[in-house]
């Protein structure tokens, strides 16, 4: 940009017309092209005054509390965001307990032992998986993985490992797990995508090297390629777990709509955006959405938290790249 | 080292015989900064008109630097700062309106870089860019004529400008610049990319190109100034060592550094 | 060999087997899923499917021709709103920003790509329903498009600076201003990569469902857009998915197939583009 650029040691009379001249053509687009960029930070700014103000009556009425308590009873007006706090971690754990092998598992193969060809076929498809939309991933786990989950997964679970309070309680096919498992299906092509790209970044002398001191090639794998590329994996994950964490649909179809917390994980939940997604449109009066309100605050900031320490981490595989530790 | 500011040009020191044709580019006590890094330090030089002018000078040196000051491209870099002038026909560059210089003075950079087009639409962008009315096939034809590339060219005019060689390319963005009839013709070693042959090709071309337009050339090649230009200058560490013929710089230079330069001491 | 090596061998020929399971496993999910919707649906796939609208439980020949269209009506309201806006501010950060203020702008587009769907969903709520007092196809189309805008600007941004900086050199030296030579050699450039952005951002809107409930909702029959609620494909295969009868399943695995076409279709033709190559081309 000429303006920023000189300081003429003699400003001369032509210098008025200069920048008359500047202002019809470069300047117009610029501050055009600059408003539109800050209407970004203007919509941003509007969606948390929105979201604070929309709020304001559930947390006049709780503050603090509102986190804590665990009570959500519409009828009678108390409203605690706990269960809700409870079901997303729950699931969002529970999705990353099954990806994050299977993912970082397939990472592996596509990186280290695919060929090339197959690596990005397979890699393609993968990628593809992350763009079917939401509701669709729900409507499939209703009639496929809750009738598995309900006849045979979760009675097998009750039947060998139903003396961990995490299997007993009532079999219905819905609730957290069968919505930690499509959540982990839905991060899946997420972090084999990103994992497998940190894989792919370590260079070739790492693994000549433990191969040249007579490891085997899974060895190498995991004791030489691996903790290079941890940095991106973990970025991986967290990436994942943004995803998971604001996940709706695919959630509410399967979770069971329970508002209570329970240790079992046979038994229905809820997460904060199946519970605003089921319950917003029907909240009457002013306390019940801003409530409802105050949990996608909630959530907001939540995702605001992942989202940061996941470009931490990237910031961090990126200087690693050029000098490693 | 100064030369004189008014019309009538002085007898330099370090020439023999006064300074012949007028000067198309003056440059008065310039000084270049990036940020707070002086890049540029009172360089004072002319350019004659109808002239080759070669620029050399080891890595760094300043002379790339010198040369984008003159068309203001220097400008497309944050926080650079020019003091003192540069004056093209004795009017201030830094006044004028920088898409006019640019139509007046062009330029050729370092390693050829046709627009995503095709041929006829690369030599043509210059023209439409600038509201040219007349028949754009007509000039485009005549460009390429003028940086002898029509004939290679002639048949495939609509073909991507990236189907051309490397020494095409670079004829091509010669015929591009030309399109838009400069007065100044700025090439930034305009052939370090290129292979021998096409390094010819373009150093005839300059040759016959000089008698319509100003040329300026940096060059890291040495033989190259020794073949094309009338007049060079050897430019270190920023400053401007020695500017003269071309055979007083290679066959008497005053300075020691350019006679160090000059018989490969450093480069 | 000694039994250690043995054990090594053997279990690194058992793990690197199961990271090919893994991998096998993830890709057949997608056919899976493909399969099975194909199986379901097929049979719901007729005429009536796209030009009727919703007939009661019980009745046949309903069809989900006022959700098609809800959807057209919705995603094109929220292409236009948020594609422009988008594609402007991706040109801002990578031809004109300065250092600071960019970098505010880049940091809350990342953002606002990560803010779950459904909290995009409160703030056009709050911000059209509230006032309106109803729900509208209106609503709908600027929650999409408020998603679409900073994926836009940041796919665009990323495009344009792929163009290297001696073409910008180039044009300008030729006495372009900056605006023409943005127009007319950076975009152009970059214009492949500037359309995949775009059009996987609108697939990607055209599948959104949470954002619509409380903004677009629901409606049995065609609608006005502006001012009445409007369906959209996916929120009728959610309502119908979660109902209770058996030949609304089936009607949500038909709209489910259709859906899932479109976006894949988008997806690969996108990629497809993409992969032609950016700067080289006539």
């Amino acid at each position: 940009m000429a303006t920023s650029a000189t300081l003429r040691a003699h400003p001369g009379p032509g210098a008025r017309s200069f920048f008359s001249r500047l202002a019809t053509g470069d300047e117009i687009a610029r501050l055009l092209t600059l408003a539109f960029a800050s209407l970004i930070l203007l919509l941003t700014v509007a969606l948390v005054w929105q979201l604070w103000i929309n709020s304001a009556p559930a947390r006049h009425k709780f503050g603090l509390s509102f986190l804590v308590s665990s009570d959500w009873d519409p009828v009678n007006g108390q409203f605690g965001s706990l269960p809700f706090i409870y079901g997303t971690v729950i699931t969002s754990a529970l999705a990353l307990l099954i990806a994050v092998p299977l993912g970082v598992g397939a990472a592996i193969f596509l990186a280290e032992l695919a060929p090339p060809k197959t690596s990005s076929i397979f890699t393609f498809f993968i990628e593809l998986l992350a763009a079917v939309p939401s509701v669709i991933y729900g409507l499939l786990a209703i009639f496929t993985l809750v009738p598995l989950m309900r006849d045979h997964v979760e009675p097998f679970l009750k039947t060998t490992l139903g003396f961990l309070p995490f299997f007993k309680g009532t079999i219905l096919g819905v609730g957290y797990l069968t919505a930690g498992m499509i959540l982990a299906l839905m991060t899946l092509p997420f972090i084999i995508s990103i994992s497998r790209e940190a894989l792919l970044e370590v260079p070739t002398e790492q693994r000549e090297a433990a191969l040249a001191l007579g490891a085997t090639r899974w060895e190498s794998t995991w004791q030489a390629v691996l903790p290079w590329a941890r940095l991106g994996i973990f970025g991986s994950i967290f990436l994942g777990l943004a995803r998971a964490l604001g996940e709706t649909m695919a959630v509410t179809m399967v979770i069971g709509n329970g508002t209570a917390i329970s240790a079992s994980l046979f038994a229905p939940g809820y997460t904060i955006a199946s519970v605003i997604a089921n319950e917003f449109a029907e909240a009457t009066g002013d306390l019940y959405p801003s409530a409802l309100v105050a949990l996608g605050l909630v959530l907001f900031l939540l995702t605001i938290v992942i989202n940061a320490l996941a470009r931490l981490l990237i910031i961090a595989t990126a200087r690693q790249g050029s000098s490693h530790p | 080292m100064t030369m004189g500011t008014a019309n009538q040009p002085l007898p330099s020191p370090t020439s023999s015989k006064p300074v012949g044709p007028p000067a198309k580019l003056r440059a008065i006590d310039l000084n270049f900064y990036y940020g707070t890094y002086k890049a540029l330090h009172n360089i004072s030089l002319e350019v004659p008109t109808n002239q080759i002018t070669a620029l050399i000078g080891p890595s760094g040196c300043g002379k790339s630097t010198f040369l984008r000051t003159l068309n203001r491209i220097s400008e497309t870099i944050r926080n650079t700062r020019v003091e003192g002038q540069v004056l093209l026909d004795d009017e201030d560059v830094l006044q004028v309106d920088v898409t006019l210089l640019r139509r007046r003075v062009g330029m050729v950079f370092q390693k050829s870089n046709p627009f995503p087009k095709s041929i006829f639409d690369n030599v043509a962008y210059g023209l439409k860019v600038n509201g040219f009315r007349g028949s754009l096939a007509e000039a485009v034809e005549h460009s390429l004529k003028r940086a002898a590339l029509w004939e290679e060219v002639k048949d495939k005019l609509q073909k991507s400008a990236y189907a051309l060689s490397g020494g095409q390319q670079q004829r091509l963005c010669i015929a591009r610049a030309l399109a838009v009839d400069p007065e100044v013709l700025l090439l930034d070693e305009p052939c370090s990319a290129l292979d021998p042959i096409a390094t010819a090709k373009i150093e005839d071309l300059l040759f016959t190109l000089k008698d319509q337009c100003t040329i300026v050339i940096v060059t890291h090649n040495m033989q190259q100034a020794a073949r094309v230009a009338d007049r060079t200058g050897f430019f270190l560490l920023g400053k401007l060592i020695e500017y003269n013929t071309t055979e007083i710089i290679f066959k008497t230079p005053t300075k020691q550094e350019t006679e160090d330069y000059i018989t490969g001491r450093f480069g | 060999m000694t039994f250690r090596n043995r054990w090594r061998k053997i279990l690194s020929h058992v793990m690197l087997s199961l990271t090919g399971v893994c991998a096998v496993v993830a890709v057949s999910l997608l056919f899976v899923i493909l399969g099975y919707l194909v199986y379901t649906g097929w049979r719901a796939i007729d005429w009536n499917f796209f030009t009727q609208t919703p007939k009661p439980p019980g009745e046949t020949g309903g069809g989900m021709a006022n959700a098609i269209l809800g959807s057209l009506e919705i995603v094109l309201f929220g292409t236009i709103v948020g594609l422009p806006v988008g594609f402007m501010a991706g040109i801002y950060l990578s031809e004109f920003g300065g250092k600071t203020f960019a970098a505010l702008v880049r940091y809350t587009a990342d953002l606002l790509n990560g803010v779950p769907s459904i909290i995009i969903g409160i703030f056009a709520w709050s911000v059209v329903v509230k006032h309106t007092h109803q729900f509208s196809g209106m609503a709908g189309g600027f929650a999409l498009g408020l998603i679409l805008i900073p994926i836009t600007a940041r796919s665009t941004e990323q495009f344009m600076s792929t163009v290297p900086q001696t073409l910008r050199e180039g044009a300008l030296a030729l006495g372009a201003s900056r605006w023409k030579m943005i127009a007319t050699v950076v975009v152009p450039a970059a214009y492949r990569g500037i359309a995949t952005g775009m059009i996987l951002g609108v697939a990607r809107i055209a599948g959104e469902t949470a954002p619509l409930i409380f903004t677009s909702g629901d409606n049995q029959h065609h609608s006005t857009f502006w001012n009445e609620p409007t369906l959209t494909l996916p929120l009728a295969i959610y309502l119908r998915g979660t109902a209770p009868y058996e030949d609304w399943h089936r009607q949500a695995f038909a709209a489910g197939m259709v859906l899932l076409f479109m976006v894949l279709f988008a997806n690969v033709a996108a990629r497809l583009v993409l992969s032609r190559g950016i700067t080289v081309q006539k």
